[in-house]
């Protein structure tokens, strides 16, 4: 059976860290310029959280062979926490970004421990259903308003410093955030923790005879990963200032399942790339309205069909590096 | 007790929907290995199809029945052929991947022509109206989806475990090359499979045309309702999955009654309690 990552990641060595380290501070770089260039802020804001959401969920998929379609779930509930905390009680940014990322930390305990009890296509429908159970949860709760979301959240002050309603400020502010999440799961994924989740994607009964508790492995890479998607969705509370039950829909978690698709599944730029990819198409393709979802359907059958390793790893692959 | 047999009765409808499409997911990925997330695409086209019958050709209710679930039978078999017949031997979350985005593009060229909103669908005149049970007033159409459903899942079931096609079916989701040595063409069997679960489905669509309106959101957010369904059931049996389906309605409806907040997440919250209790599904078995 060929595993869904396969194609993408050569083994690691030396030199592929030292590739990842130049693509790094390329990308770095291109990021620390942006507001310089007068490309739309608020465009390339939106971009990082998605990339940030995209590269939580790959290390799931990619390294722990763990698709969730329940992603959203914890973006929108990041969203909810923080954007109640600023709101309604007023918190600072820093106090309301810590609460939300506990919130779906603690969510992706709970729901971790239901769904690590089934693999494969099973692991996916369930975190799909459980993201639908909270979908309508949020419908009905009054602290969310509904259909409504909560709107209008101040941006306040960070540290009673920086103040996060000038754009350019609330852009480093992003891309410190940003760098922050990436980091941490670069680091986790080249970690002996990484290396023993790679070692369950590729045959968990070895795993287990070797003698590796491989649900405590998933179970801490699915909490890993839900934090940080929580991260990614208190982040974003900044740059939308509003948060609405499109980010608990389970379509939200299609679209990142996509981005990560198209950027390519079990490489570390890749989801970056789908999701500025992705996100990008939906600010031109704005005008021919419903039929993005078409041409979103058609980008999945495509990646799925001819395109399995996506922009980075096809670039990967070219180069015989992993990336 | 007349509103408790009411939800019952609702309960029961909603139950037929379920265990008919999961029916179609079982037997799909009985012999593809693939979750069809393009199920509920299907059924809605199932719906739509009955609604076009009539109103540009003229084709009422009755052999609407037929004609829909034949015509996305055939549509499906298309994809297969055109499709997920390349990901054999491929993980199947590629399948999944795969159906979903079909399920997009599908939802979407169906939602730019007709919009969000709903077109209404006549119950065929044989079926107007409603009979007094003494105990309650059964509106007929509602009791007709129940009896038809019924009968097409044991028809099915039928078809599968007790004739020799299905036990040539069966034969080839265990061994495929084995089979195929016996000299039946089994890549034709997957795509006759496939198109079977898929006409399942827009039998369904067709059934609920009249109950609910077309539109074409109608199967987007009920498959992950079945998707849940399935994930009780455990998809090990055929029967399986439609008494689990019949079962679940009827849950649903009860709770519609006694705690309509929960009615939404009934079917979820059960899914969690079974899967911490019994992770394989109380049907299934372990994979």
């Amino acid at each position: 059976m060929t595993s869904i990552t396969d194609q993408a990641v050569p083994a690691p060595g030396r030199r592929s860290i030292r590739d990842e380290m130049i693509v790094f501070a390329v990308m770095t770089a291109v990021l620390l310029v942006v507001p310089l260039t007068g490309v739309y802020p608020y465009f390339v804001m939106q971009g990082l959280c998605f990339a940030l959401l995209a590269c939580a969920f790959n290390l799931l998929i990619g390294y722990g062979g763990l698709l969730s379609f329940g992603h959203a779930m914890f973006l929108g509930t990041a969203g909810y926490i923080t954007a109640h905390a600023l709101k309604v009680w007023g918190l600072a940014p820093e106090l309301g970004i810590v609460i939300g990322t506990l919130g779906a930390a603690a969510l992706g305990v709970v729901t971790g421990l239901v769904a690590i009890r089934r693999q494969g296509i099973y692991f996916a429908m369930i975190t799909l259903a459980l993201s639908q159970l909270l979908y309508f949860v949020y419908l009905q709760t009054p602290f969310t308003h509904g259909e409504d979301g909560i709107q209008g959240i101040p941006q306040g002050k960070l540290f009673g410093l920086i103040d996060l309603s000038e754009p350019v400020t609330l852009y480093y502010v992003i891309l410190a955030g940003f760098l922050f999440g990436f980091l941490v799961i670069y680091r986790a994924i080249n970690s002996p923790f990484g290396e023993v989740l790679k070692a369950i994607r590729e045959n968990e009964p070895r795993a287990i005879s070797l003698g590796y508790k491989t649900d405590h492995f998933k179970l801490m890479a699915f909490i890993l990963s839900a934090t940080l998607a929580g991260f990614a969705g208190s982040l974003k509370v900044f740059v939308a200032q509003n948060a609405s039950l499109t980010d608990v829909h389970w379509t939200m978690s299609g679209e990142i399942v996509l981005m990560t698709l198209v950027g390519g599944l079990g490489t570390v730029f890749g989801p970056v790339v789908g999701a500025f990819v992705i996100i990008a198409m939906q600010q031109y393709l704005a005008g021919f309205g419903q039929w993005v979802t078409v041409i979103q359907g058609v980008i999945f059958v495509t990646c799925v069909l001819t395109f399995r390793r996506g922009v980075v790893g096809e670039i990967a692959h070219y180069f015989k590096r992993s990336l | 007790m007349q509103a408790l047999l009411a939800q019952l009765l609702v309960g029961l409808i909603n139950g037929s929907f379920y265990a008919l499409l999961s029916l179609g997911l079982a037997v799909i990925f009985g012999m593809l290995n693939i979750i069809n997330f393009a199920h509920g695409a299907v059924y809605m086209m199932g719906a739509f199809c009955a609604y076009f019958l009539l109103n540009v050709m003229g084709i009422g209710y009755w052999p609407a029945l037929i004609v829909a679930p034949i015509a996305v039978g055939i549509f499906g078999m298309i994809l297969e052929r055109t499709m997920i017949q390349w990901l054999a031997g491929l993980d199947h979350l590629y399948g999944l991947l795969l159906t979903f985005g079909l399920a997009l593009i599908i939802q979407g060229v169906f939602q730019n022509y007709f919009g969000s909103s709903g077109l209404p669908y006549a119950i065929p005149p044989e079926l107007q109206g409603g009979m007094n049970l003494g105990f309650m007033f059964l509106p007929i159409y509602r009791g007709w989806v129940v009896v038809c459903s019924l009968v097409v899942c044991f028809a099915t079931w039928y078809l599968i475990e007790r004739t020799s096609l299905g036990a040539n079916l069966r034969a080839a989701t265990e061994n495929p090359t084995l089979v195929r040595a016996f000299g039946i063409n089994v890549p034709r069997m997957i795509t006759l499979t496939y198109g079977l679960g898929v006409g399942l489905a827009a039998l369904a669509g067709v059934l609920s045309a009249p109950i609910n309106q077309v539109r074409p959101q109608m199967g987007a957010d009920l498959i992950i309702v079945v998707f849940a369904v399935v994930v009780i059931g455990g998809m090990g049996s055929i029967m399986g999955s439609i008494i689990t389906g019949f079962a679940l309605g009827v849950v649903e409806g009860l709770t519609k009654y006694f705690y309509p907040e929960a009615s939404n997440t009934v079917v979820f919250v059960l899914m969690v309690l079974v899967l911490l209790v019994k992770p394989s599904g109380l049907t299934g078995r372990t994979t």
